[in-house]
């Protein structure tokens, strides 16, 4: 007997038939969506209505990494594991593209949809993933609203010119971002440059402290760090020579929480960069 | 006299070449610099990056390269002298495994942050425990069979403390750093780390040197050296402390970098004689220019990589290492 056989007859005899919903009543609405990566946990809280949502990641409680963890308290909690998500029964799973994948596998040969987002790079992808909640939940009017707010912050950014100052992403274990990541989209939406133009880094690529500190940007954004307990990874930003380049207002700290997940609080980090630079560009 | 003076080209030729090796440490690096222009932002400081990144970047990589090849090729000729075992070096005998794993709780509980001496404290703490577990497996006369298999036991023991300790540790980063204590590393090593580790190797130093003369008179057996006035407890006293701090300090900024300490002294025990006052100076010397070019290379072979120091070691190590069990095989048996 198949597993998909297995999985039809336990859901026959348990009563879970939300998997077959969507595909007995067309398109109309999920009613009852699970979501298993901290990113799209965050989109559905924002997009979806009231009820709709069921449970997010246990990630999306951690408030180091999720900007809506006071709300993730309302929402039944899962930890990413295919069985939990197959006995709550959802009409409609979201995940990410790295989500586990042989959870997001199981779960698609035991008949439920899944939707993938894949993570975004650019404000473009932000609004197009937006979008496409939207239209998954049968909100698109309050994707719409979303994305006018987003367009509008980011059109704010740009009003008023701002010098043209240069700015490095410094991460633990010296790791910084270049083109085609989120940090990279956020410093060219608050019309600062990312000194891995200059250096030729594309992508996230460990950077030498010497090279760093030759580039001399005007300023250094570092991840907030919110570990109760050090290691080596940070180390570096204790080093004499990093904080002879790095301090003061130079140095910025933006949460994690705003970029790792691109969404319309991702205009936050820019926000924060924004306003750094006019207070180095007075001095 | 010609023998003299044989030792004194041996000894000048390895510090002309130590010294060429610091240079070219300091002058090889990611930031594209000149030969000349590096050196000139080294002395002069006009306040411009270069000369940053030469004080704070470049200078306590080279000279902790300098001070930590030193340590391990002087506490390896030591050890392989006082037990009188040609397999015997730090990293072999888990003396450097145990002073990570001092290191690694230091630095992973968060006392090394309130307490900076913790640190090399904390290492110095492992690496005592380690000889004192070989120096009491080994017994009075231990055979080179027991000392090895001591030092199998507590290097694995030690590494897998160390491995459970910082996968045990909330900051998800710790559990990749195990790499880095078990292979050692000079990246972005600053000033700090130097002072923090700098006198703890000096002051080893200065005790593994008091033991010239005694490990001279011990080439006779240990009945011969008391007979003649040698104080076999003090003898005992500075090899474990002297290598205990030395071997300490050096782990505690820069993780277990194995090897070094055993090649080195049977490379150049042939050229020095095997008289064990003359074998010192010149390890010191020797394991210096190992660990400084080892250093240059992981930077020429994979930039930006962060390649750790104790893959290249063990590559040359490695082989050395068998082909000396195959050598003395029989004297073992």
């Amino acid at each position: 007997m198949s597993v998909a056989r297995i999985a039809g007859l336990i859901v026959a005899l348990t009563g879970f038939c939300g998997a077959t919903d969507v595909f007995a009543s067309g398109e109309t609405a999920p009613k009852r969506v699970v979501s298993m990566n901290v990113c799209t946990d965050q989109l559905a809280m924002l997009v979806a209505g009231e009820g709709q949502l069921h449970s997010v990641s246990n990630l999306a409680a951690d408030p180091g990494i999720s900007v809506l963890a006071d709300e993730a308290g309302r929402y039944v909690v899962n930890h990413g594991m295919g069985e939990e998500v197959f006995l709550m029964g959802p009409d409609l799973v979201l995940a990410g593209t790295f989500t586990a994948q042989p959870a997001v596998e199981m779960l698609r040969r035991l008949g439920f949809r899944v939707e993938q987002f894949p993570p975004e790079s650019t404000f473009e992808g932000i609004r197009d993933s937006i979008r496409r909640m939207g239209q998954l939940l049968g909100r698109q009017e309050r994707a719409e609203e979303l994305v006018a707010e987003l367009e509008a912050g980011l059109d704010d950014l740009l009003r008023e010119p701002v010098a043209n100052l240069s700015v490095a992403v410094y991460s633990a274990n010296s790791y910084t971002s270049g083109e085609g990541s989120l940090s990279h989209a956020v410093i060219e939406a608050a019309g600062l440059t990312n000194i891995t133009d200059k250096l030729g880094i594309a992508g996230v690529q460990r950077i030498p402290l010497e090279q760093l500190v030759l580039a001399d940007p005007d300023i250094v954004v570092l991840g907030e760090q919110h570990y109760e307990k050090p290691a080596l990874a940070q180390e570096n930003f204790q080093h004499p020579a990093f904080r002879a380049i790095a301090s003061g207002d130079r140095l910025v700290r933006i949460p994690d929480r705003y970029w790792i997940c691109g969404a319309p609080f991702t205009l936050e980090a820019a926000r924060m960069l924004r306003q750094a630079a006019g207070e180095v560009a007075e001095q | 006299m010609s023998e003299q003076a044989r030792y004194a080209a041996v000894l000048l030729a390895l510090a002309v070449l130590t010294l060429s090796l610091f240079i070219a440490s300091l002058t090889t690096g990611p930031a594209e610099a000149g030969f000349r222009q590096s050196l000139a932002a080294l002395f002069v400081d006009e306040g411009d990056l270069m000369s940053l990144v030469m004080r704070e970047i470049r200078l306590p990589r080279a000279v902790l390269g300098l001070m930590i090849g030193a340590t391990l090729g002087l506490s390896g000729a030591v050890l392989q002298g006082y037990l009188r075992n040609p397999l015997a070096e730090p990293g072999l005998l888990g003396i450097s495994a145990s002073a990570s794993l001092g290191a690694v709780l230091a630095i992973y509980t968060g006392l090394s942050a309130t307490f900076a001496l913790g640190l090399p404290l904390a290492a110095l703490a492992g690496a005592v425990i380690a000889v004192l577990l070989v120096r009491a497996m080994a017994g009075e006369r231990g055979g080179t069979l027991t000392i090895i298999l001591a030092g199998v036991a507590i290097s694995a023991f030690a590494g897998a403390m160390t491995s459970l300790a910082l996968n045990l540790s909330s900051n998800p980063f710790a559990a990749l750093e195990i790499v880095f204590w078990m292979l050692g590393s000079l990246a972005d090593r600053s000033m700090t780390h130097l002072w923090l580790s700098g006198p703890f190797m000096v002051a080893g130093w200065v005790m593994l040197a008091m033991l010239a003369r005694p490990l001279d008179v011990l080439t006779l057996g240990a009945d011969a050296a008391s007979s003649i006035g040698i104080d076999m407890r003090r003898v005992q006293f500075l090899a474990i402390t002297g290598t205990a701090a030395s071997v300490g300090g050096a782990t505690a900024v820069a993780g277990a970098i194995g090897f070094v300490g055993l090649v080195v002294p049977h490379l150049l025990r042939p050229l020095v004689g095997s008289v064990p006052s003359r074998l010192l100076p010149a390890s010191a010397l020797g394991g210096a220019s190992v660990l400084l070019a080892a250093d240059v290379l992981v930077r020429l072979i994979a930039p930006g990589r962060d390649l750790k120091l104790g893959v290249l070691t063990a590559i040359v190590g490695a082989p050395f290492f068998l082909w000396l069990i195959w050598r003395t095989r029989r004297q073992m048996l």
